[in-house]
């Protein structure tokens, strides 16, 4: 029942909004007696906040308030998770100090600047302890936390990992890392609150799961969740640090309840790198072994992250191991160490972005041992089936990823002998790895409505973060209900609308989407029924399944002259819409499968030959992720991992001060991410595949695997240009001179 | 951002009356006092704007070049007459910052450009020398990878970030400047200061001395010259290491050399020892690495910049080929 919509490359409809400014983010909602807050956070990243003085701050002109842990309303839900993915927050209920930058004070005032300056001017004591901040090789606690992510275990095991290590002709053991890493979106963190009255709040966020931040605030303020309306139209980049609420969320909410104003708050870059997540820097130890001919034998990947003291996030790096090939034998473990840090968090790709990493990279070590080809080897060990899960795949297509982006690539003109590609002052380099992420659905829900104006209007809670949601979601409604694509609507990020997961884990096109879908094939049947229903319609009396709707108009089959149009039938009805809405779960099928997108990375870099700097050349990347609702829309997403997949390998790095905790490299000048001369030609091809089971439109979902592989890619490739193997993110040109 | 006040003088001797006053600051592009000004580093009590004055001329003359002060990195980097005869500064220019920032950027306060030291840009750090004077260093045991390894102190590790310093320095350029005390011509070589016991103090600027221009003599080796510039990305990223090199050749032999280096030094490093090793010998890729081992011997490096000796010896051969012709 398509028509045509789902799969062609349509513009993002949200486009014209962005690129003329008429998109209102949070932070530019236009709001009367609005005041401003700016938070003061701390100088210390452990101890205890000993006095803190605020006089010459409220001696500033315009200013409201200096809230701090002395005068701020007690918040009894402050301390409690709502469910294992959200974040404990800091919101000035104690005076103890976790993780430098820690909030202790919010500037209120009615103008930001007169709000930054009093914030300069608050000053604090502190009684210090002594910290730790860097997750270390040896010598530090480690726990085995319960979960490794929303993936399964810590720890898992099949076969004898020992006995088969010991056994094999050919053993890799080599330890991988991978920094700190911040999201970084381009907008920051901010919202505007509007309270109205004591309890009934609004929040304009930027938000990647607007139904979260409800549930927070209702419960760290005590009120109902229908009290609290949350509103995200536009969200400029989440990547992750935008999926939980965070302190700040709560400290806006404080400061317009006592400010009794309207408060918007914004986050400067600096408290980019502190307040709202990081991924975490881990450990990776892997053992491969196989035998001569490159069948893995044994696979062990040992993965150490680090975790706030107060709270647990666990960066699930070893799960890509347990399925991504064929071994009987292994094993996988993930551990925490708990730092004087803030909480890390997801960022985009979790665990398959560093998993991926090391076991990659260590595919490669083994490749060369065996003196192998890279892909030879991974053909080799090509796992039929979900060996880990013990399932068949719902659908699997690395094979076709393998040999199209090979293709593309060039990649049987590769010379395996390091330093024998050469340009100039260049050494060439070719590398690849295997992407992966998997197919997640949750439940989720949504409206469409038919107007009399002859229009759809769909709506979910939802969120679109830069994706492409609003413009997807209209194809697929437009096709489910067949009507055309201009005359449908669809309106997201709001709380009042239906209610929706996260925009996170690449699930929003699968989760949301078919809900979509769904809603609109059942406003469709009523629609039908509706026409059948009526004595004025042309239709009265027929069957359902002998009228066929398209472009607007039901028409009894086999009879053209026999027509009634939606909108007639709308107006008809006596009232202004007809409407239908659809609560989905989980396709049920799922159970019965694994279900991942796969794809291959293939990279070409070059080093110079005596300053030892890297630049990527060029890289194809080939990815099977079910049904491509929207090629322009789906490119856009497989570039942004793929020149993201640049930085992680070369770039990015956040760096704590081994003393303060007090992240160093705190704006986007020592923070680098790929600027436009790092990215050269990027080759994205979008292999078929047909999926029935994934869920009801076939749609893998794609917003993480871009980023999946490539960075051991490009490592691989710098050991082919040069002969050396950096096994500690960011390959920078201090570890190959 | 602390409230100041604001001038902007029509007039050079208004606006040299006005840096008089005490808490005053120069501002001209903006690019950096802004930053520093909302970062809390800097918290001028009068801000002076020199936008209005008329220092914007690039004057080519028979004997040199006569830069305004007011100019932009832009406007100076596509200059013909530097292009032609001044290609590592065109060059130095051009591989600093961004477009944008380039065009708001003038001669005059990238002289004047402050370090990146993060310690220095994080006021919640206590021990910062240039920032409270005598309040010590966190710099020295922090993490240092992007820190000067020559020129250093028990004070200060800081390093100069610009690079048109570099190419001016190798182009034997003069600042100009102009105060209470009248008028001042400082050889670029002796404009920066050394950090010292006092890295506070930055330039032999007084309080209130505006640069007024820069000359750039015409030389034999100016127009042989380019600037190479080592960086962990393509573009938009401070040097790890530079070189600014220029050649003067009497067929293969090397007359007179400049080299000079960026990135490495609390102040834009001139390699004496390497131009001497440089004259009179071949224009050669091995003599070339010969001179340029001789540099860097001075380096003070930490846990996280030893990287820099070696790096920068690269980047001054390469300079050289460039303008050796061996490239």
């Amino acid at each position: 029942m398509t028509f045509g919509n789902v799969g062609r490359p349509v513009s993002r409809v949200d486009g014209p909004l962005k690129v003329t400014g008429k998109a209102q983010y949070a932070a530019e909602i236009p709001v009367a007696n609005v005041a401003h807050a700016v938070l003061v956070t701390s100088a210390v990243g452990r101890g205890h906040l000993r006095s803190i003085d605020t006089r010459r701050a409220e001696q500033v002109p315009g200013v409201l308030h200096v809230i701090t842990s002395g005068n701020v309303p007690p918040l009894p839900g402050a301390k409690k998770k709502t469910d294992p993915n959200d974040r404990i927050l800091q919101v000035l209920q104690e005076d103890e100090i976790h993780y430098p930058d820690q909030p202790i004070a919010i500037v209120v005032a009615s103008t930001l600047e007169s709000a930054q300056e009093a914030a300069f001017l608050v000053s604090a004591t502190y009684a210090a302890d002594e910290l730790h901040a860097d997750l270390m090789p040896i010598g530090q606690d480690r726990y085995k936390p319960k979960k490794a992510g929303p993936s399964g275990d810590a720890d898992t095991k099949r076969g004898d990992v020992e006995a088969a290590v010991n056994g094999a002709a050919v053993r890799i053991d080599q330890t991988y890392s991978t920094p700190v890493q911040n999201h970084n979106p381009m907008e920051p963190h901010a919202l505007t609150v509007v309270w109205q009255g004591e309890d009934h709040v609004t929040l304009y966020d930027t938000s990647q799961g607007i139904f979260a931040v409800r549930k927070k605030v209702s419960a760290l303020f005590g009120i109902p969740a229908a009290n609290v309306r949350v509103i995200s139209r536009f969200v400029g980049g989440g990547f992750g640090c935008k999926g939980s609420p965070w302190s700040h969320v709560g400290l806006a909410a404080i400061a317009a309840r006592v400010a009794q104003r309207p408060v918007k708050l914004a986050l400067t870059r600096q408290q980019m790198f502190s307040l709202v997540g990081h991924r975490p820097k881990t450990i990776q130890h892997l053992v491969l072994a196989a035998d001569r001919k490159g069948k893995l034998l044994a696979v062990q990947h040992e993965s150490v992250s680090e975790t706030s003291r107060f709270d647990e996030f666990v960066e699930p790096a070893a799960v890509v191991t347990r399925m991504l090939y064929s071994c009987p034998n292994v094993r996988t473990t993930h551990r925490l160490v708990k730092l004087d840090i803030p909480t890390p968090t997801f960022m985009r790709a979790p665990g398959e972005s560093t998993g991926t990493f090391a076991l990659e990279s260590a595919m490669d070590e083994l490749a060369v041992e065996l003196k192998l080809d890279p892909l030879q080897l991974r053909l080799e060990n090509y796992a039929e089936r979900d060996e880990g899960e013990d399932k068949p795949w719902s659908s699997k297509s690395l094979r076709e990823c393998y040999e199209q982006g090979a293709a593309r690539f060039g990649w049987s003109r590769r010379n395996a002998t390091p330093r024998a590609m050469r340009d100039g002052c260049w050494l060439v380099g070719y590398g690849m790895a295997t992407a992966t992420y998997p197919a997640r659905q949750s439940g989720s829900s949504a409206v469409a409505k038919f107007r009399r104006d002859g229009s759809l209007l769909v709506q979910a809670g939802s969120q679109d973060i830069g994706t492409g949601t609003y413009t997807i979601m209209a194809q697929i409604a437009a096709d489910a209900l067949g009507v055309p694509l201009e005359t449908v609507t669809f309106e997201l990020g709001d709380t009042i609308m239906p209610e929706t997961p996260v925009s996170g884990g690449s699930q929003t096109a699968s989760s949301t989407g078919s809900a979509v879908r769904l809603a609109a094939l059942a406003l469709r049947e009523k629609l039908i029924a509706t026409a059948l229903a009526d004595p004025q319609s042309a239709l009265h009396g027929l069957k359902a399944d002998a009228v066929l709707l398209s472009g607007g108009q039901l028409t009894a089959q086999g009879q053209p002259g026999k027509q009634d149009s939606l909108s007639a039938l709308v107006a008809r009805s006596g009232g202004s819409e007809i409407s239908a809405q659809i609560s989905s779960v989980e396709k049920l099928e799922r159970a019965q499968y694994s279900l991942h997108s796969f794809g291959a990375q293939f990279v070409e870099v070059r080093v110079d030959e005596d300053t030892a700097e890297v630049r990527v050349a060029r890289a194809v990347g080939a990815f099977a992720a079910g049904k491509i609702l929207n090629p322009k829309t789906a490119r856009s997403q497989f570039y942004g991992g793929m020149v993201w997949g640049i930085g992680f390998a070369l770039e990015e790095h956040s760096v704590r001060d081994a003393r303060s905790g007090r992240v160093v490299t705190r704006d986007l000048a020592d923070y680098h991410v790929p600027v436009h001369a790092d990215v050269p030609e990027l080759v994205v091809l979008m292999v078929d595949e047909h999926d029935p089971h994934v869920n009801e439109i076939g749609a893998k979902g794609i917003g993480e695997i871009g980023i999946t592989g490539i960075s051991a890619a490009i490592a691989n490739a710098v050991y082919n240009a040069t002969g050396k193997r950096v096994r500690d993110l960011p390959i920078t040109l201090d570890k190959l001179i | 951002m602390r409230n100041f006040d604001y001038q902007k003088p029509a007039q050079e001797s208004e606006a040299i009356r006005s840096g008089q006053t005490t808490g005053a600051r120069f501002i001209a592009g903006g690019t950096l006092l802004v930053d520093l000004l909302r970062l809390d580093v800097e918290q001028p009590e009068l801000l002076v704007d020199l936008s209005a004055l008329p220092w914007r001329q690039i004057e080519v003359a028979a004997d040199g070049v006569r830069i305004g002060a007011l100019v932009s990195n832009s406007d100076l980097a596509e200059h013909p007459a530097i292009l032609a005869g001044f290609p590592a500064l065109s060059q130095a220019l051009l591989s600093g910052a961004s477009p944008q920032l380039r065009n708001m950027a003038t001669v005059g306060g990238n002289l004047l450009q402050r370090t990146r030291c993060a310690y220095f840009r994080d006021v919640a750090v206590s021990a910062c020398n240039k920032r409270k004077a005598g309040s010590g260093c966190a710099a020295l045991a922090g993490y240092s990878r992007m820190h000067a390894v020559l020129g250093v102190s028990d004070q200060c590790i800081a390093l100069h970030p610009s690079d048109m310093c570099v190419a001016l320095l190798a182009m034997d350029a003069v600042v100009h400047t102009r105060g209470p005390d009248g008028e001042r011509s400082i050889f670029l070589a002796d404009f920066h200061t050394l950090p010292g016991a006092h890295p506070e103090i930055e330039s032999a600027l007084k309080h209130g001395e505006l640069v007024t221009h820069v000359s750039l003599p015409k030389t034999s080796f100016s127009a042989r010259s380019a600037y190479v510039k080592a960086r962990d990305r393509a573009s938009y990223a401070f040097a790890l290491a530079s070189s600014a090199a220029a050649i003067d050749l009497d067929g293969q032999i090397i007359r007179q050399a400049r080299v000079a280096l960026g990135g490495v030094g609390t102040k834009p490093w001139r390699c004496m020892e390497v131009e001497q090793a440089l004259v009179g010998r071949p224009a050669t890729r091995e003599v070339f690495q010969a001179a340029a081992a001789l540099a860097m011997s001075d380096a003070r490096t930490t846990e996280h910049n030893g990287f820099k000796v070696q790096l920068a010896r690269r980047v001054i051969v390469r300079a050289l080929e460039r303008v050796g012709g061996v490239l």
